[in-house]
């Protein structure tokens, strides 16, 4: 990121943010926060809320850490990014718990750990500790969507199965499956709730990214 | 007492930190390989939960709750530091982690040379800053409780992290491929020696 001229929208810029919703996401392919996303795709409204606090908490965190990347020393900069991470998180659950009581009750206490969401430390190492502010901030949108984009999948999948309705925030339930289904002698598959199908959905996910796109198969 | 017991069953089985809440999930599909390296890890989940479950527990109960500071000053009644409690904790977990590593360093050369990288890495680990938060919500009475529960989740996250990596490799699936490879032998070999299967169950 040496080049002086560099717009703010450039192609590299645009990179960042594209890069990890596909072929670069942190969740199918970097491996990294899968704790959360596991355990909060039961219903679409949590799903959602949360990959909007952890966009804007990576985002932040990775413009405050490129900020002061040269004045940290090298052998504190995880208690500082810690700090830096832990203060715009209880920002967050400040807000959630002023504006969205109900989710935020949910959400219980993965909100808290959006701390230790391996998404937020691995991007503070990997990229904004050694590249300039406006890229890691990019970089940050970039990863967070990404995440997001997975965290809904899985939850939409799960939730349409499990419940046969989505509530989505601001609209309200949605009837997907028509009761002349249920007429028939469908049943809503109770196990899309229980916790194991989050890890064979994902599984489920990782499979067809993969298979679509033959570059992410890591080679041993 | 019996409550104690209780408690301690309950949150190594039913309130598991791995299966019912995917807590310590990246550390758990990292290290399961082998046995080893995931019995170490646990055995410093444990070590780390135990200590810092109940000194979050003091500091929830005399510094951050709402009127918790009345041991200082009645005027501190109203005072609610409850928002900080995500910092503290973290701070909390982040010291201790390195104080362990320390103690381990200078008394337990061989533990710590065994346990090498994955002391520090228990500090960003979900599962022990999900310990402290849960024992904040679920409001545990006496300091006891809050004990027991942290080192019953520690124990429950090495019971499933060490029999997830049991099963992964050294015994399911290579057991399963081995057989099948054995049988597949015997069924070929055997068909080209004349049907001897065929002979046998024939008989």
């Amino acid at each position: 990121m040496a080049e002086k001229n560099d717009s703010l929208f450039s192609k590299k810029n645009l990179q960042l943010v594209t890069g990890p919703l596909g072929k670069n996401n942190p969740i199918t392919v970097q491996t990294l926060g899968i704790c959360s996303a596991l355990a909060i795709t039961v219903k679409v409204e949590p799903a959602i809320v949360m990959s909007i606090s952890v966009t804007i908490v990576v985002a932040f965190a990775n413009l405050l850490a490129s900020l002061i990347r040269k004045s940290i020393p090298d052998r504190i900069r995880i208690i500082v990014q810690l700090v830096i991470i832990a203060t715009l998180v209880i920002i967050v659950d400040q807000i959630l718990k002023a504006y969205a009581y109900g989710v935020s009750k949910q959400l219980s206490v993965f909100v808290g750990l959006i701390i230790t969401n391996c998404i937020l430390m691995g991007r503070l190492e990997a990229f904004a500790l050694g590249n300039k502010p406006w890229p890691s901030f990019l970089d940050g949108i970039g990863n967070g969507l990404g995440y997001g984009i997975i965290l809904v999948m899985v939850a939409l999948i799960r939730e349409l199965l499990g419940a046969g309705a989505i509530t989505l925030p601001g609209i309200g339930e949605i009837k997907l499956i028509p009761e002349s289904f249920y007429e028939f002698g469908y049943a809503n598959n109770g196990l899309m709730i229980l916790p194991p199908m989050a890890l064979i959905t994902l599984g489920i996910v990782i499979w067809v990214q993969k298979a679509r796109n033959k570059e992410i198969i890591e080679h041993k | 007492m019996e409550n104690l017991l209780n408690l301690f069953v309950k949150s190594i089985f039913i309130d598991n930190m791995v299966f019912a809440y995917f807590l310590g999930m990246c550390s758990y599909l990292a290290v399961s390989k082998t046995v080893k390296t995931s019995a170490g890890l646990g055995v410093a989940v444990i070590f780390v939960l135990a200590i810092t479950v109940p000194i979050d527990y003091l500091l929830d109960k005399y510094v951050l709750k709402e009127g918790a500071l009345v041991w200082l000053d009645d005027s501190f009644a109203d005072l609610d530091l409850s928002f900080l409690s995500f910092i503290m904790f973290i701070a909390i977990i982040a010291s201790m982690t390195q104080l362990v590593e320390m103690i381990v360093e200078k008394f337990a050369p061989a533990l710590y040379s065994q346990l090498g990288i994955f002391l520090p890495l228990i500090a960003v680990n979900c599962a022990i800053l999900g310990g402290s938060l849960f024992m904040q919500e679920r409001e545990y009475g006496t300091l006891v409780e809050a004990t027991v529960f942290g080192v019953g989740s520690g124990v429950g996250w090495f019971f499933s992290n060490s029999s997830f990596s049991c099963n992964q490799r050294e015994n399911a699936i290579f057991r399963c491929t081995c057989t099948f490879k054995r049988s597949w032998n015997y069924i070929h070999h055997n068909r080209i020696n004349g049907n001897c299967i065929y002979e046998f169950y024939g008989n």
